[in-house]
């Protein structure tokens, strides 16, 4: 039976080619490096990501071997040292933060039914920076230049004096390079949710990962420029003979902690709060209710946000500072076990009166609030100063950073990674080695970490290489390693999941979970342009309300780049954007950006003649293209 | 699209204009976000002047001097007087007056040539070399700091002047201007607070 064509079928699809053509990337090469689409800037970011977790992963693995059992000397002092520093350096720079950054750059634009970030190109630079950090730690890894003090690199240690050579430089450059391109993400990522929602989507309608991914932009905005500036003081110590952390000079080393953990303990939240908008999707989803307690959630994510800048100083207890500071911080760091709980009980709300299908993505969350439960509490212990003053330093503070690290923002992401990758792919990965990969992760991962609280109340310091038999530490140090052999096992098992699903995995459609929010609404994978037409929003959960049909509103350019500027508070259209095409200026600037970052370690003059093609690709970047003046002294035959 | 899901068509936003002015402009929200980013950074440089300024015994510390105040006094003056010219600037680009925002932009610039000259002889008056103590270390930081917010600005207004004389503006390079104006206030409202401290402060004890 043959049928005619529909037209209107044949019209609608004409209209999306028209976008899709309108928002491609050239081919090849040419594409690859002038693109600004979000959603390959995004992918880039994780694979990056992926590939550095594989190898700060073979490194962990490498220093648990050696410490599996007393007086090992597969690893000496100084390869040690530098092991549990590359480690630390790429997985807290160049893992955690950048992650929840891409997760969000890839995430917020198709949450917002929007085709693009608000400003693309500085999005495209944004991961030029962060891919010049990656190689400023490990180029020089390869080329025998390690830094050898740990992630926080304290003067008078770090200084001149006791670090001659250019390690420490490389670390604290590599940082620069990192968080210039998180705060140019977070601009981006804070723009777009204020400017760029969808009509009707006022901030009372806004899904709690927009929030969250607000909120942290913010701290990121507030906390990053500290460690910028703490390390360019460091920097110049080093370089131009400044006193900042010199005591003869009238400097101080308790400066550099002050400043650094003012950035470093917000830090953790702003790895942790984009978790909660994870989790606070998927038990949404797979709990089939709208959450419990959205405006609950989103105080407690604010009141975290401003709690986490008052807590620094308890990463400092040991120094010695005022008893009533440490006090003081004590209480703060207590205080903000409330909104964590007020979160851990919404999310249980929700699924304890939902209709929970534990699909992958859920069991990820669930495995989340059982270890980020036990991270929290030993929060809780060692925010008490007096018993910080035991523990800090042991093995007991290695348990509890990565019980809130891994097990507060890694296995949320994983979940989130198991439950959107059906949108960025088309396809389904398997449920079966997800739940495989699920148990090894979680389990590998408790049995590797759960002992090492007893190995720091038993007393062994952190940061030792070896030790000796007769500290009896032998048989829970073995237990660690066999635990983290087995963890990073199922990270291989995850990641060729994620891999072979490419191809294997069964097509997922638009919205396989039935989940609630707009990115569902777009084809899977989206197209360059996202969404043919632009969503119109009614409630928290619009894909739920909307019975089956979407309200949208067209008349955004079909013929140029445009996207939808709305209002702050109650996303009214204001008007209509022109978006900036490809370039490659975002990557001249990344280049001209790196050759300074890279000169200044060796010369100041860099920063002086280093602005100078900066200041050129910049100016060429932003360049109006429109035609020349009709008239008057300056007119267009000049050119 | 084929597995996109179904949509019902409520309204159309081709009506809607092509640009903004103020608040309303996507790219002031972006100007906003690095002026908190920056602004961020000025105070906790002024909090690291504090900090050592609280350690120390002495401050200025041993061997050290207090700068000058011509220099230091006559740039102050000259840059909040070019506040009223900015201003300007800022009220012809939200009437998009074209003749407005080509003139007032290159007098900007001269302005801002002029004030870098005069930044130039207040650094020559610090009488703290960096190299010798801390304190002179933190003066310097927070000289260089807004030094280079005020030649980074100079530069981008050089350019915008350029481009304005040169081609025929539309509703997003006036909105462009304005931004450009309100950087410029902000690294006006920038220097008051670290001019009165490095200035002022160790001076009134």
């Amino acid at each position: 039976m043959s049928t005619a064509p529909d037209p209107v079928a044949a019209a609608a699809a004409a209209y999306t080619d028209q976008l899709a053509s309108v928002w491609s990337d050239a081919p090849g090469l040419w594409g690859f490096l002038t693109t600004v689409n979000h959603k390959r800037i995004a992918a880039r970011y994780i694979l990056a990501v992926v590939a550095l977790m594989f190898l700060a992963g073979m490194l962990a693995l490498d220093m648990r071997l050696q410490l599996s059992q007393p007086n090992l000397n597969r690893m000496d002092p100084q390869l040690y040292n530098e092991s549990f520093s590359l480690h630390g350096s790429t997985m807290l720079f160049l893992v955690s933060v950048p992650v929840m950054e891409a997760m969000a750059i890839w995430l917020v634009p198709l949450m917002l039914g929007q085709r693009n970030l608000a400003f693309p190109r500085l999005g495209a630079f944004s991961f030029w920076l962060y891919l010049g950090g990656v190689l400023m730690l490990w180029v020089p890894h390869e080329l025998g230049i390690t830094p050898d003090l740990g992630w926080f690199e304290y003067p008078p240690l770090s200084g001149p004096t006791y670090s001659p050579g250019h390690r420490a430089d490389i670390w604290a450059q590599m940082i620069t390079f990192t968080e210039v391109a998180a705060l140019a993400a977070s601009v981006n990522i804070v723009a777009t949710i204020l400017k760029m929602r969808p009509p009707g989507m006022t901030l009372a309608r806004m899904p709690l990962f927009l929030w969250a991914m607000l909120i942290t932009s913010l701290m990121t905005m507030v906390a990053l420029p500290a460690v910028m500036l703490v390390t360019s003081m460091l920097i110049a110590d080093r370089l131009v003979s400044t006193h900042f952390f010199v005591p003869a000079g009238g400097g101080d080393p308790v400066l550099f902690q002050h400043l650094f953990w003012f950035f470093g303990h917000p830090e953790v939240y702003i790895i942790f709060i984009p978790a909660t908008g994870f989790v606070t999707a998927i038990v949404e989803t797979f709990s089939r209710r709208s959450v419990f307690g959205h405006t609950a959630l989103v105080l407690s994510v604010i009141s975290i946000a401003v709690l986490a800048f008052g807590l620094w100083v308890h990463h400092m207890f040991a120094v010695g500072l005022p008893r009533l500071g440490n006090d003081f911080y004590t209480a703060a760091s207590m205080a903000i076990a409330v909104p964590a709980g007020v979160q851990i009980f919404c999310w249980i709300a929700t699924i304890w009166s939902g209709r929970p299908r534990f699909a992958t993505p859920l069991l990820w969350v669930a495995g989340f609030i059982m270890t980020f439960v036990i991270g929290g509490l030993s929060g809780i212990m060692t925010a008490s100063a007096p018993l910080d003053l035991q523990l800090t330093d042991t093995y007991f503070i290695v348990a509890h950073l990565h019980y809130v690290l891994i097990g507060g923002a890694i296995f949320p992401l994983l979940g989130a990674f198991c439950y959107w990758y059906p949108k960025a792919t088309g396809r389904m990965m398997s449920e079966r080695w997800g739940v495989i990969a699920f148990l090894l992760i979680v389990g590998g991962f408790n049995l590797g970490f759960f002992p090492m609280h007893v190995l720091g109340l038993e007393g062994m310091p952190r940061r030792v290489y070896t030790y000796g038999p007769e500290m009896g530490w032998g048989t829970l140090n073995l237990v660690a390693t066999i635990g983290s052999t087995i963890a990073i096992l199922g990270g291989l098992v995850f990641v060729a999941n994620a891999f072979l699903s490419q191809w294997w995995g069964r097509p997922a459609g638009a919205n396989p979970w039935g989940g609630a929010t707009l990115e569902w609404a777009a084809p899977s994978p989206p197209p360059p342009h996202n969404f043919d037409h632009t969503p119109v929003v009614d409630s928290l959960t619009p894909m739920w309300t909307a019975g089956g049909t979407l309200n949208v509103m067209d008349g955004l350019g079909l013929e140029k780049r445009e996207v939808l500027i709305t209002s702050v508070i109650d996303a009214v259209p204001q008007y209509r954007q022109k978006s900036p095409e490809p370039s490659l200026w975002p990557l001249i600037a990344g280049l001209a950006v790196t050759m300074m970052f890279v000169g200044s370690i060796f010369t100041p003059w860099a920063i002086v003649w280093g602005a100078i093609p900066i200041a050129a690709s910049l100016t060429m970047w932003f360049w109006p293209q429109r035609e020349r003046r009709p008239s008057g002294p300056m007119r267009g035959r000049l050119r | 699209m084929t597995d996109a899901i179904a949509t019902r068509r409520v309204g159309s936003l081709s009506g809607l204009p092509e640009s903004a002015e103020g608040a309303r402009h996507l790219v002031w929200w972006g100007n906003i976000g690095f002026m908190m980013i920056e602004g961020t950074g000025f105070v906790l440089a002024a909090g690291v002047y504090l900090y050592l300024r609280s350690q120390s015994h002495g401050w200025p510390t041993a061997g050290a001097h207090l700068p000058d105040l011509m220099w230091s006094t006559i740039f102050t003056v000259g840059l909040v007087l070019s506040e009223l010219p900015n201003l300007w600037v800022l009220k012809c680009a939200r009437t998009q007056n074209t003749r407005g925002v080509r003139i007032g932009t290159l007098v900007m610039t001269l302005i801002g040539v002029a004030l870098a000259g005069l930044r130039w002889m207040e650094l020559q008056h610090l009488n703290a070399p960096w190299y010798e103590s801390a304190y002179g270390s933190v003066v310097w930081m927070l000289m260089v700091l807004h030094t280079s917010h005020v030649v980074t600005d100079l530069g981008d207004t050089g350019v915008q002047s350029a481009w304005l004389f040169t081609h025929a503006i539309g509703d997003d390079q006036f909105a462009d201007v304005e931004d450009n104006a309100n950087y410029w206030t902000f690294v006006v409202l920038a220097w008051l607070p670290i001019y009165f401290m490095i200035y002022w402060l160790p001076r009134l004890g």
